[in-house]
Protein backbone atom coordinates (compact mmCIF):
# COMPACT_ATOMS: atom_id res chain seq x y z
CA UNK A 1 0.00 0.00 0.00
CA UNK A 2 1.50 3.22 -0.69
CA UNK A 3 2.32 5.74 2.42
CA UNK A 4 -0.78 7.50 3.25
CA UNK A 5 1.19 9.68 5.98
CA UNK A 6 1.72 12.97 3.58
CA UNK A 7 -2.08 13.35 4.30
CA UNK A 8 -1.56 14.52 7.77
CA UNK A 9 -0.06 17.72 6.58
CA UNK A 10 -3.80 18.32 4.62
CA UNK A 11 -5.38 17.31 7.90
CA UNK A 12 -3.66 19.58 10.41
CA UNK A 13 -2.37 22.71 7.76
CA UNK A 14 -5.69 24.83 7.99
CA UNK A 15 -5.36 24.91 11.53
CA UNK A 16 -1.41 25.68 11.32
CA UNK A 17 -2.60 28.86 8.47
CA UNK A 18 -4.70 30.18 11.45
CA UNK A 19 -2.91 29.61 14.50
CA UNK A 20 0.11 31.34 13.07
CA UNK A 21 -1.63 33.98 11.30
CA UNK A 22 -4.12 34.81 14.49
CA UNK A 23 -2.16 33.75 17.46
CA UNK A 24 1.58 33.33 17.25
CA UNK A 25 2.66 36.31 14.91
CA UNK A 26 0.11 38.61 16.86
CA UNK A 27 2.26 37.17 20.21
CA UNK A 28 5.39 38.06 18.53
CA UNK A 29 4.17 41.34 17.44
CA UNK A 30 3.73 42.16 21.11
CA UNK A 31 6.57 41.10 22.08
CA UNK A 32 8.35 43.55 19.64
CA UNK A 33 6.09 46.81 20.42
CA UNK A 34 7.36 46.34 24.24
CA UNK A 35 10.70 46.82 23.19
CA UNK A 36 9.52 50.34 21.13
CA UNK A 37 7.66 53.84 21.72
CA UNK A 38 4.41 53.04 19.37
CA UNK A 39 1.78 54.73 19.59
CA UNK A 40 -0.65 53.35 17.10
CA UNK A 41 0.37 55.47 14.01
CA UNK A 42 3.56 56.69 12.61
CA UNK A 43 7.14 54.38 12.98
CA UNK A 44 7.96 52.27 15.91
CA UNK A 45 11.09 53.49 17.36
CA UNK A 46 13.26 50.84 19.29
CA UNK A 47 13.40 51.95 23.14
CA UNK A 48 15.00 49.17 24.39
CA UNK A 49 14.15 47.73 27.92
CA UNK A 50 12.72 51.39 28.78
CA UNK A 51 9.20 50.11 29.22
CA UNK A 52 9.99 47.37 30.98
CA UNK A 53 11.85 49.44 33.43
CA UNK A 54 9.01 51.87 33.53
CA UNK A 55 7.04 48.70 34.69
CA UNK A 56 8.87 47.95 37.51
CA UNK A 57 8.64 51.46 39.07
CA UNK A 58 4.89 52.42 38.08
CA UNK A 59 2.78 52.75 40.99
CA UNK A 60 -0.36 52.39 38.67
CA UNK A 61 0.68 48.61 37.47
CA UNK A 62 1.20 47.66 40.91
CA UNK A 63 -1.55 49.12 42.59
CA UNK A 64 -3.19 47.35 39.99
CA UNK A 65 -1.41 44.16 40.61
CA UNK A 66 -2.30 44.76 43.84
CA UNK A 67 -5.86 45.24 43.10
CA UNK A 68 -6.32 42.17 41.14
CA UNK A 69 -4.64 39.62 43.78
CA UNK A 70 -7.05 41.20 46.53
CA UNK A 71 -10.36 40.63 44.30
CA UNK A 72 -9.39 37.35 43.76
CA UNK A 73 -8.09 36.13 46.95
CA UNK A 74 -11.03 37.16 48.92
CA UNK A 75 -13.48 35.63 45.75
CA UNK A 76 -11.42 32.39 45.54
CA UNK A 77 -11.43 31.67 49.31
CA UNK A 78 -14.83 32.23 49.58
CA UNK A 79 -15.85 30.36 45.78
CA UNK A 80 -13.67 27.41 47.32
CA UNK A 81 -14.86 27.38 50.55
CA UNK A 82 -18.02 27.10 49.84
CA UNK A 83 -18.25 24.76 47.05
CA UNK A 84 -15.99 22.13 49.56
CA UNK A 85 -18.72 22.91 52.44
CA UNK A 86 -21.38 21.68 49.84
CA UNK A 87 -19.20 18.69 48.48
CA UNK A 88 -19.23 17.67 52.04
CA UNK A 89 -22.26 18.18 52.66
CA UNK A 90 -24.00 16.72 49.49
CA UNK A 91 -21.32 13.07 49.27
CA UNK A 92 -21.65 12.61 52.99
CA UNK A 93 -23.03 8.86 53.51
CA UNK A 94 -24.69 9.60 56.63
CA UNK A 95 -27.51 12.28 55.48
CA UNK A 96 -28.03 11.54 51.80
CA UNK A 97 -29.50 14.50 50.49
CA UNK A 98 -32.30 14.77 47.17
CA UNK A 99 -32.63 17.34 45.23
CA UNK A 100 -28.68 17.69 43.86
CA UNK A 101 -29.74 18.34 40.57
CA UNK A 102 -31.72 20.97 41.31
CA UNK A 103 -29.45 22.33 43.56
CA UNK A 104 -26.09 22.37 41.44
CA UNK A 105 -28.34 23.87 38.68
CA UNK A 106 -29.08 27.10 40.91
CA UNK A 107 -26.09 27.49 41.61
CA UNK A 108 -23.90 26.83 38.35
CA UNK A 109 -26.64 29.25 36.61
CA UNK A 110 -25.03 32.77 37.18
CA UNK A 111 -21.97 31.35 35.58
CA UNK A 112 -23.62 31.32 32.16
CA UNK A 113 -25.03 34.61 32.29
CA UNK A 114 -23.00 37.38 30.32
CA UNK A 115 -20.67 39.11 32.13
CA UNK A 116 -21.23 42.42 30.65
CA UNK A 117 -25.05 42.11 31.58
CA UNK A 118 -24.13 40.66 35.26
CA UNK A 119 -22.02 44.00 35.27
CA UNK A 120 -24.87 46.51 34.72
CA UNK A 121 -27.43 44.30 36.47
CA UNK A 122 -25.03 44.74 39.25
CA UNK A 123 -24.45 48.41 38.58
CA UNK A 124 -28.03 49.54 39.25
CA UNK A 125 -28.50 47.05 41.90
CA UNK A 126 -26.17 48.27 44.01
CA UNK A 127 -26.21 52.38 43.12
CA UNK A 128 -26.55 54.20 46.21
CA UNK A 129 -29.74 55.90 46.06
CA UNK A 130 -31.89 54.34 44.27
CA UNK A 131 -30.26 50.88 43.94
CA UNK A 132 -32.84 47.96 44.90
CA UNK A 133 -29.94 46.22 47.19
CA UNK A 134 -29.79 49.52 49.31
CA UNK A 135 -33.54 49.53 49.34
CA UNK A 136 -34.13 45.94 50.26
CA UNK A 137 -32.01 45.75 53.40
CA UNK A 138 -33.31 49.19 54.88
CA UNK A 139 -37.13 47.33 54.18
CA UNK A 140 -35.93 44.60 56.00
CA UNK A 141 -34.30 46.79 58.66
CA UNK A 142 -30.33 45.36 58.44
CA UNK A 143 -29.51 48.67 57.61
CA UNK A 144 -30.60 51.93 58.40
CA UNK A 145 -29.15 54.45 55.62
CA UNK A 146 -28.06 53.83 52.29
CA UNK A 147 -24.55 51.93 51.86
CA UNK A 148 -22.50 53.67 49.02
CA UNK A 149 -21.22 50.27 47.73
CA UNK A 150 -19.19 51.11 44.49
CA UNK A 151 -17.94 54.60 45.97
CA UNK A 152 -15.58 53.15 48.70
CA UNK A 153 -12.57 50.98 47.64
CA UNK A 154 -12.68 48.73 50.21
CA UNK A 155 -16.34 47.95 49.43
CA UNK A 156 -16.33 48.50 45.80
CA UNK A 157 -13.35 45.55 45.60
CA UNK A 158 -15.41 43.32 48.13
CA UNK A 159 -18.09 43.74 46.00
CA UNK A 160 -16.48 42.40 42.45
CA UNK A 161 -15.41 39.53 45.04
CA UNK A 162 -18.75 38.87 45.93
CA UNK A 163 -19.94 38.92 42.05
CA UNK A 164 -17.57 36.60 41.05
CA UNK A 165 -17.79 34.44 44.08
CA UNK A 166 -21.68 34.41 43.37
CA UNK A 167 -20.77 33.74 39.51
CA UNK A 168 -18.08 30.80 40.41
CA UNK A 169 -19.11 28.94 43.36
CA UNK A 170 -21.50 26.69 41.74
CA UNK A 171 -18.65 25.91 38.62
CA UNK A 172 -16.59 25.04 41.36
CA UNK A 173 -19.09 23.01 43.72
CA UNK A 174 -19.58 20.79 40.15
CA UNK A 175 -16.21 19.86 39.36
CA UNK A 176 -15.54 19.15 43.33
CA UNK A 177 -18.28 16.73 43.08
CA UNK A 178 -17.40 15.07 39.50
CA UNK A 179 -14.08 14.59 41.72
CA UNK A 180 -15.83 13.07 44.43
CA UNK A 181 -17.69 11.08 42.58
CA UNK A 182 -14.62 9.48 41.22
CA UNK A 183 -13.62 8.37 44.79
CA UNK A 184 -14.05 4.66 45.93
CA UNK A 185 -16.86 4.18 48.57
CA UNK A 186 -14.72 1.53 50.07
CA UNK A 187 -12.77 4.31 51.49
CA UNK A 188 -15.82 6.00 52.98
CA UNK A 189 -17.11 2.66 54.23
CA UNK A 190 -13.88 1.95 56.05
CA UNK A 191 -13.87 5.15 57.75
CA UNK A 192 -17.27 4.73 58.37
CA UNK A 193 -16.20 1.01 60.39
CA UNK A 194 -13.40 2.83 62.26
CA UNK A 195 -15.66 5.01 63.83
CA UNK A 196 -14.05 8.51 62.08
CA UNK A 197 -16.25 11.57 62.33
CA UNK A 198 -17.13 13.65 59.29
CA UNK A 199 -14.48 16.27 59.61
CA UNK A 200 -12.01 13.31 59.47
CA UNK A 201 -13.18 12.00 56.80
CA UNK A 202 -13.30 15.16 54.77
CA UNK A 203 -9.89 16.01 55.73
CA UNK A 204 -8.12 12.74 55.49
CA UNK A 205 -9.92 11.17 52.63
CA UNK A 206 -11.90 13.71 50.67
CA UNK A 207 -9.43 16.65 50.32
CA UNK A 208 -6.14 14.25 50.43
CA UNK A 209 -7.90 12.39 47.17
CA UNK A 210 -9.54 15.62 45.60
CA UNK A 211 -5.64 17.17 45.06
CA UNK A 212 -5.08 17.24 41.23
CA UNK A 213 -9.02 18.28 41.37
CA UNK A 214 -8.20 21.35 43.58
CA UNK A 215 -4.81 21.75 41.51
CA UNK A 216 -7.00 22.13 38.37
CA UNK A 217 -9.61 24.61 39.98
CA UNK A 218 -7.43 27.24 41.61
CA UNK A 219 -5.06 27.49 38.47
CA UNK A 220 -7.87 28.21 35.71
CA UNK A 221 -9.37 30.51 38.50
CA UNK A 222 -6.14 32.19 39.17
CA UNK A 223 -5.85 32.86 35.32
CA UNK A 224 -8.95 33.96 34.89
CA UNK A 225 -8.62 35.86 38.20
CA UNK A 226 -5.76 37.55 36.78
CA UNK A 227 -7.23 38.53 33.37
CA UNK A 228 -10.23 40.27 35.67
CA UNK A 229 -11.76 43.04 33.00
CA UNK A 230 -15.37 43.14 32.34
CA UNK A 231 -16.51 43.55 35.84
CA UNK A 232 -14.40 46.21 36.96
CA UNK A 233 -14.07 48.02 33.38
CA UNK A 234 -18.81 48.27 33.33
CA UNK A 235 -19.41 48.31 37.04
CA UNK A 236 -17.98 52.05 37.51
CA UNK A 237 -16.09 54.30 35.16
CA UNK A 238 -14.27 51.96 33.23
CA UNK A 239 -11.01 53.72 34.22
CA UNK A 240 -10.31 52.17 38.14
CA UNK A 241 -12.58 54.35 40.31
CA UNK A 242 -13.53 54.33 43.17
CA UNK A 243 -9.83 55.60 43.62
CA UNK A 244 -7.98 53.31 41.25
CA UNK A 245 -9.39 50.70 43.86
CA UNK A 246 -10.83 48.80 40.89
CA UNK A 247 -8.06 49.11 38.53
CA UNK A 248 -6.75 45.42 37.24
CA UNK A 249 -4.25 45.08 35.29
CA UNK A 250 -6.09 43.95 32.29
CA UNK A 251 -8.00 47.00 32.91
CA UNK A 252 -4.90 48.99 32.89
CA UNK A 253 -3.68 47.20 29.88
CA UNK A 254 -6.59 48.08 27.55
CA UNK A 255 -6.57 51.56 28.71
CA UNK A 256 -2.88 52.31 27.86
CA UNK A 257 -3.71 50.87 24.68
CA UNK A 258 -6.92 52.24 23.48
CA UNK A 259 -7.66 55.09 25.89
CA UNK A 260 -4.04 56.56 25.91
CA UNK A 261 -3.04 54.98 22.63
CA UNK A 262 0.76 53.79 24.71
CA UNK A 263 0.68 50.57 22.21
CA UNK A 264 4.46 49.72 23.33
CA UNK A 265 4.04 50.45 26.90
CA UNK A 266 0.78 48.27 27.09
CA UNK A 267 2.58 45.40 25.24
CA UNK A 268 5.21 45.52 27.90
CA UNK A 269 1.88 45.44 30.57
CA UNK A 270 1.08 42.10 28.62
CA UNK A 271 4.06 40.04 29.22
CA UNK A 272 4.36 41.49 32.80
CA UNK A 273 0.61 40.04 33.15
CA UNK A 274 1.90 36.63 31.25
CA UNK A 275 5.24 36.58 33.29
CA UNK A 276 3.10 36.83 36.85
CA UNK A 277 0.37 34.39 35.32
CA UNK A 278 4.12 31.84 34.91
CA UNK A 279 5.47 32.36 38.39
CA UNK A 280 1.97 31.86 40.33
CA UNK A 281 0.99 29.03 38.56
CA UNK A 282 4.67 27.38 38.91
CA UNK A 283 4.48 28.00 42.34
CA UNK A 284 0.63 26.29 42.96
CA UNK A 285 1.88 23.41 41.50
CA UNK A 286 5.24 23.42 43.77
CA UNK A 287 3.18 23.87 46.62
CA UNK A 288 0.54 21.39 45.75
CA UNK A 289 3.05 18.55 44.59
CA UNK A 290 6.15 19.72 46.52
CA UNK A 291 4.52 18.80 50.10
CA UNK A 292 3.23 15.55 48.52
CA UNK A 293 6.62 14.04 47.75
CA UNK A 294 7.44 14.67 51.48
CA UNK A 295 4.74 12.59 52.89
CA UNK A 296 6.07 8.99 52.73
CA UNK A 297 9.43 10.04 54.78
CA UNK A 298 7.15 11.38 57.70
CA UNK A 299 5.38 8.17 58.07
CA UNK B 1 -13.37 7.41 26.18
CA UNK B 2 -12.11 9.21 29.18
CA UNK B 3 -14.59 11.80 28.91
CA UNK B 4 -17.50 9.42 28.11
CA UNK B 5 -16.48 7.24 31.11
CA UNK B 6 -16.40 10.36 33.34
CA UNK B 7 -20.04 10.61 32.82
CA UNK B 8 -20.50 6.79 32.76
CA UNK B 9 -19.47 6.77 36.19
CA UNK B 10 -21.26 9.60 37.80
CA UNK B 11 -24.52 8.04 35.97
CA UNK B 12 -23.91 4.87 37.65
CA UNK B 13 -23.11 6.56 40.96
CA UNK B 14 -26.68 8.33 40.69
CA UNK B 15 -28.11 4.86 39.88
CA UNK B 16 -26.63 3.18 42.97
CA UNK B 17 -27.14 6.10 44.62
CA UNK B 18 -31.12 5.48 43.91
CA UNK B 19 -31.24 1.46 44.48
CA UNK B 20 -29.55 2.14 48.08
CA UNK B 21 -32.35 5.09 48.78
CA UNK B 22 -35.47 2.64 48.39
CA UNK B 23 -34.16 -0.40 49.77
CA UNK B 24 -33.79 1.53 53.14
CA UNK B 25 -36.80 1.75 54.88
CA UNK B 26 -37.82 5.65 55.06
CA UNK B 27 -36.73 7.58 58.08
CA UNK B 28 -37.97 10.47 60.02
CA UNK B 29 -36.42 13.54 58.49
CA UNK B 30 -34.02 14.62 61.30
CA UNK B 31 -33.21 18.35 62.44
CA UNK B 32 -29.87 18.73 61.28
CA UNK B 33 -31.00 17.60 58.15
CA UNK B 34 -34.05 20.23 57.80
CA UNK B 35 -31.42 22.91 58.59
CA UNK B 36 -29.22 21.98 56.12
CA UNK B 37 -31.89 22.42 53.55
CA UNK B 38 -33.49 25.23 54.65
CA UNK B 39 -29.44 26.65 54.24
CA UNK B 40 -29.10 25.33 50.66
CA UNK B 41 -32.55 26.52 49.97
CA UNK B 42 -31.83 30.30 51.53
CA UNK B 43 -28.68 30.55 49.14
CA UNK B 44 -30.49 29.22 46.22
CA UNK B 45 -32.85 31.92 46.92
CA UNK B 46 -29.48 34.30 47.09
CA UNK B 47 -28.22 32.89 43.52
CA UNK B 48 -31.64 33.75 42.06
CA UNK B 49 -32.82 37.14 44.26
CA UNK B 50 -30.60 39.13 41.57
CA UNK B 51 -32.30 37.96 38.52
CA UNK B 52 -35.86 38.38 40.29
CA UNK B 53 -35.11 41.88 40.94
CA UNK B 54 -34.21 42.10 37.46
CA UNK B 55 -37.15 40.57 36.17
CA UNK B 56 -39.56 42.56 38.18
CA UNK B 57 -38.09 46.13 38.04
CA UNK B 58 -38.01 45.39 33.88
CA UNK B 59 -41.89 45.87 34.13
CA UNK B 60 -41.80 48.54 36.79
CA UNK B 61 -41.66 52.55 35.58
CA UNK B 62 -38.55 54.87 36.23
CA UNK B 63 -40.57 56.55 38.67
CA UNK B 64 -41.63 53.42 40.73
CA UNK B 65 -38.23 52.54 40.59
CA UNK B 66 -36.97 54.97 42.43
CA UNK B 67 -39.43 55.61 44.97
CA UNK B 68 -39.46 52.20 46.29
CA UNK B 69 -38.67 48.18 46.48
CA UNK B 70 -41.12 45.70 46.25
CA UNK B 71 -41.17 42.04 44.39
CA UNK B 72 -44.11 42.79 43.10
CA UNK B 73 -44.25 43.03 38.84
CA UNK B 74 -45.64 46.51 37.88
CA UNK B 75 -47.14 47.09 34.41
CA UNK B 76 -44.67 49.84 32.72
CA UNK B 77 -42.94 46.55 30.19
CA UNK B 78 -44.46 48.20 27.10
CA UNK B 79 -43.52 51.58 27.77
CA UNK B 80 -39.93 50.27 28.76
CA UNK B 81 -39.34 48.51 25.80
CA UNK B 82 -40.40 51.29 23.51
CA UNK B 83 -37.64 53.86 25.39
CA UNK B 84 -34.90 51.14 25.53
CA UNK B 85 -36.07 50.43 21.33
CA UNK B 86 -35.83 54.24 20.48
CA UNK B 87 -32.14 54.11 21.38
CA UNK B 88 -30.63 50.96 20.88
CA UNK B 89 -31.93 47.91 18.43
CA UNK B 90 -31.24 45.11 20.76
CA UNK B 91 -32.65 42.49 18.39
CA UNK B 92 -29.59 43.60 16.13
CA UNK B 93 -26.89 42.49 19.02
CA UNK B 94 -29.11 39.24 19.75
CA UNK B 95 -28.79 38.54 15.51
CA UNK B 96 -24.67 39.91 15.13
CA UNK B 97 -23.88 37.60 18.36
CA UNK B 98 -26.07 34.96 17.12
CA UNK B 99 -24.54 34.69 14.06
CA UNK B 100 -20.52 35.21 15.38
CA UNK B 101 -21.48 32.23 17.92
CA UNK B 102 -22.46 30.30 15.55
CA UNK B 103 -20.36 30.59 13.22
CA UNK B 104 -17.36 30.51 15.57
CA UNK B 105 -18.68 26.87 17.10
CA UNK B 106 -19.56 25.28 13.50
CA UNK B 107 -15.33 26.25 12.03
CA UNK B 108 -13.88 25.30 16.09
CA UNK B 109 -15.55 21.82 16.03
CA UNK B 110 -14.63 20.94 12.17
CA UNK B 111 -11.25 22.08 12.18
CA UNK B 112 -10.59 21.08 15.45
CA UNK B 113 -11.45 17.57 14.49
CA UNK B 114 -9.62 17.92 11.29
CA UNK B 115 -6.48 18.57 12.89
CA UNK B 116 -7.35 15.73 16.17
CA UNK B 117 -7.68 13.34 13.24
CA UNK B 118 -4.43 14.45 11.52
CA UNK B 119 -2.67 14.07 14.70
CA UNK B 120 -3.87 11.06 15.94
CA UNK B 121 -3.80 8.38 13.02
CA UNK B 122 -0.79 10.21 10.78
CA UNK B 123 2.71 9.39 11.21
CA UNK B 124 5.13 12.86 9.94
CA UNK B 125 8.04 14.64 10.16
CA UNK B 126 7.59 17.09 13.17
CA UNK B 127 4.39 15.83 14.12
CA UNK B 128 5.30 15.24 18.01
CA UNK B 129 7.58 19.22 18.10
CA UNK B 130 4.27 20.79 16.65
CA UNK B 131 1.58 18.98 19.33
CA UNK B 132 4.25 20.25 22.06
CA UNK B 133 4.41 23.78 20.52
CA UNK B 134 0.03 23.67 20.48
CA UNK B 135 -0.09 22.62 24.27
CA UNK B 136 2.54 25.58 25.07
CA UNK B 137 0.73 27.99 23.27
CA UNK B 138 -2.62 26.82 25.01
CA UNK B 139 -0.96 28.06 28.36
CA UNK B 140 -0.95 31.89 27.09
CA UNK B 141 -3.87 34.05 28.33
CA UNK B 142 -5.52 36.19 25.57
CA UNK B 143 -4.63 39.17 26.12
CA UNK B 144 -1.22 38.51 25.73
CA UNK B 145 -1.54 39.22 21.92
CA UNK B 146 -4.04 41.71 22.35
CA UNK B 147 -2.38 44.49 21.05
CA UNK B 148 -0.30 42.75 18.13
CA UNK B 149 -3.58 41.37 17.01
CA UNK B 150 -5.43 44.75 16.95
CA UNK B 151 -2.16 46.04 14.10
CA UNK B 152 -2.73 42.69 12.18
CA UNK B 153 -6.95 43.45 11.89
CA UNK B 154 -5.83 46.88 11.14
CA UNK B 155 -3.13 46.18 8.60
CA UNK B 156 -5.47 43.58 6.91
CA UNK B 157 -8.14 46.15 6.71
CA UNK B 158 -10.53 43.72 8.83
CA UNK B 159 -11.59 46.05 11.93
CA UNK B 160 -15.20 46.57 12.08
CA UNK B 161 -15.67 43.27 10.81
CA UNK B 162 -16.63 39.83 11.98
CA UNK B 163 -13.69 38.54 10.26
CA UNK B 164 -11.45 38.82 13.14
CA UNK B 165 -13.75 37.27 15.54
CA UNK B 166 -14.61 34.23 13.55
CA UNK B 167 -11.99 32.88 11.78
CA UNK B 168 -9.24 32.28 14.84
CA UNK B 169 -11.90 29.60 15.95
CA UNK B 170 -10.27 27.43 13.41
CA UNK B 171 -7.18 27.12 15.37
CA UNK B 172 -8.82 26.37 18.97
CA UNK B 173 -5.58 24.26 20.43
CA UNK B 174 -7.70 23.26 23.68
CA UNK B 175 -10.62 21.43 21.20
CA UNK B 176 -7.89 19.75 19.22
CA UNK B 177 -6.36 18.54 22.34
CA UNK B 178 -9.92 17.44 24.12
CA UNK B 179 -10.75 15.69 20.58
CA UNK B 180 -7.56 13.93 19.88
CA UNK B 181 -7.14 12.19 23.83
CA UNK B 182 -11.26 11.68 22.79
CA UNK B 183 -10.06 9.59 19.21
CA UNK B 184 -7.21 8.17 20.33
CA UNK B 185 -9.52 5.75 22.87
CA UNK B 186 -12.52 5.64 20.57
CA UNK B 187 -11.34 5.15 17.21
CA UNK B 188 -9.25 1.62 16.39
CA UNK B 189 -7.11 2.08 13.48
CA UNK B 190 -7.96 -1.30 12.17
CA UNK B 191 -11.46 0.35 11.21
CA UNK B 192 -9.22 3.09 9.13
CA UNK B 193 -7.39 0.53 7.68
CA UNK B 194 -11.08 -1.25 6.61
CA UNK B 195 -12.20 1.46 4.96
CA UNK B 196 -8.81 2.06 2.96
CA UNK B 197 -8.95 -1.17 1.62
CA UNK B 198 -12.81 -0.66 0.99
CA UNK B 199 -11.00 2.24 -1.69
CA UNK B 200 -12.38 5.29 0.52
CA UNK B 201 -10.39 8.38 0.38
CA UNK B 202 -8.41 10.06 3.36
CA UNK B 203 -11.20 12.42 3.51
CA UNK B 204 -13.82 10.61 2.82
CA UNK B 205 -13.17 8.20 5.92
CA UNK B 206 -12.65 11.10 7.88
CA UNK B 207 -16.23 12.66 7.07
CA UNK B 208 -18.05 9.51 7.17
CA UNK B 209 -16.43 7.73 10.34
CA UNK B 210 -14.20 9.64 12.18
CA UNK B 211 -16.36 12.39 12.21
CA UNK B 212 -19.60 10.71 13.46
CA UNK B 213 -17.57 8.55 16.32
CA UNK B 214 -15.88 12.05 17.61
CA UNK B 215 -19.54 14.01 17.82
CA UNK B 216 -20.14 13.17 21.58
CA UNK B 217 -17.16 15.00 22.18
CA UNK B 218 -17.11 17.36 19.47
CA UNK B 219 -21.07 18.62 20.91
CA UNK B 220 -19.48 18.47 24.81
CA UNK B 221 -17.04 21.27 23.72
CA UNK B 222 -19.32 23.02 21.06
CA UNK B 223 -21.67 24.23 24.13
CA UNK B 224 -18.23 25.52 25.84
CA UNK B 225 -17.34 26.96 22.43
CA UNK B 226 -20.48 28.89 22.19
CA UNK B 227 -21.25 30.37 25.34
CA UNK B 228 -17.27 31.70 25.55
CA UNK B 229 -17.96 33.35 22.04
CA UNK B 230 -21.63 34.51 23.35
CA UNK B 231 -20.06 36.05 26.30
CA UNK B 232 -16.92 37.27 24.95
CA UNK B 233 -16.67 40.76 25.84
CA UNK B 234 -13.02 42.47 25.12
CA UNK B 235 -12.55 41.14 21.41
CA UNK B 236 -15.54 42.51 19.87
CA UNK B 237 -14.96 45.56 22.07
CA UNK B 238 -11.14 46.47 20.85
CA UNK B 239 -12.54 45.38 16.83
CA UNK B 240 -15.94 46.80 16.24
CA UNK B 241 -17.17 50.19 15.76
CA UNK B 242 -20.19 50.53 14.48
CA UNK B 243 -22.77 50.18 16.81
CA UNK B 244 -25.17 48.22 14.38
CA UNK B 245 -22.36 45.40 14.22
CA UNK B 246 -22.37 45.81 18.06
CA UNK B 247 -22.60 42.04 19.59
CA UNK B 248 -24.40 41.89 23.01
CA UNK B 249 -22.29 41.87 25.64
CA UNK B 250 -20.46 45.64 23.83
CA UNK B 251 -23.92 46.70 23.20
CA UNK B 252 -24.54 46.29 26.90
CA UNK B 253 -21.44 48.26 27.35
CA UNK B 254 -23.02 50.82 25.38
CA UNK B 255 -26.05 50.81 26.63
CA UNK B 256 -24.65 52.16 30.09
CA UNK B 257 -23.10 54.62 28.45
CA UNK B 258 -26.42 55.51 26.38
CA UNK B 259 -29.35 57.93 27.64
CA UNK B 260 -31.30 54.94 28.41
CA UNK B 261 -29.34 54.86 31.65
CA UNK B 262 -31.62 57.60 32.74
CA UNK B 263 -34.48 55.34 32.63
CA UNK B 264 -33.90 52.52 35.25
CA UNK B 265 -36.90 50.05 34.02
CA UNK B 266 -35.57 49.84 30.02
CA UNK B 267 -32.23 49.63 31.63
CA UNK B 268 -33.24 46.85 33.30
CA UNK B 269 -35.16 45.60 30.58
CA UNK B 270 -32.43 45.75 28.42
CA UNK B 271 -30.37 43.43 30.89
CA UNK B 272 -32.94 41.04 30.73
CA UNK B 273 -33.54 40.70 27.49
CA UNK B 274 -30.05 39.35 27.15
CA UNK B 275 -30.20 37.20 29.77
CA UNK B 276 -33.76 35.72 30.01
CA UNK B 277 -33.09 33.20 26.53
CA UNK B 278 -29.64 31.83 28.19
CA UNK B 279 -32.18 30.83 30.91
CA UNK B 280 -34.06 29.36 29.06
CA UNK B 281 -31.91 27.40 27.05
CA UNK B 282 -29.98 26.34 30.37
CA UNK B 283 -33.77 25.14 31.78
CA UNK B 284 -33.50 22.43 28.89
CA UNK B 285 -29.57 21.50 28.94
CA UNK B 286 -28.63 22.18 32.54
CA UNK B 287 -27.88 18.29 33.14
CA UNK B 288 -26.17 18.40 29.71
CA UNK B 289 -23.68 21.20 30.66
CA UNK B 290 -23.53 19.83 34.18
CA UNK B 291 -22.48 16.80 33.04
CA UNK B 292 -19.91 18.47 30.58
CA UNK B 293 -18.44 20.18 32.95
CA UNK B 294 -17.78 17.19 35.33
CA UNK B 295 -16.43 15.33 32.14
CA UNK B 296 -13.95 18.02 31.12
CA UNK B 297 -12.14 18.37 34.68
CA UNK B 298 -11.91 14.86 35.63
CA UNK B 299 -9.87 14.68 31.95
CA UNK B 300 -7.33 17.66 32.99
Amino acid sequence: MKNLNRYGYFFIAPFWLVFLVFSIYPVALTFYYSFTNYTGSGEAQLVGLANYKRLLTDTYFVEAFFNTWKIWGVNFALQMGLALILAMIFSDMRVKLKGIAFFRAIFYLPNLITISSVALLFGILLDWQHGSLNMMLMKLGIISDPINWLNEPTSAQLSISLILTWMWFGHSFIVVMAGVSGISKDYYEAALIDGANRWQTFSKITIPLLKPILLYIMITSLIGGLQLFDLPMLLTDGIGSPDGSLNTMVLYLYNQAFKYNNYGYAAAVAYGLFVITLIFSAFIFKGMYGKERKQPRQV
Amino acid sequence: MIGKTAVDNSLSNSVQKKSVIETKPKRKISIPKLLIYAVLIAMAIICFIPFLMMLVNATRSNEAILSGFTLLPGSAIVENYQTMMSYINIWAGFKNSLIISVLVTLLSGYFSALTAYGFAFYVFKGKNAMFVFMLVMMMVPGQLGLIGFYELCKNLGILDTYIPLIIPAAASPFVVFFLRQYILTTLHPSLIEAARIDGASEFKIFHTIAIPIMMPAIATMSIFTFIGSWNNYIMPLVVLFSPEKFTLPVLMGFLKGSQVAQNLGSMYLGIAISVVPIMIAFLFLSKYIVNSISAGSIKE
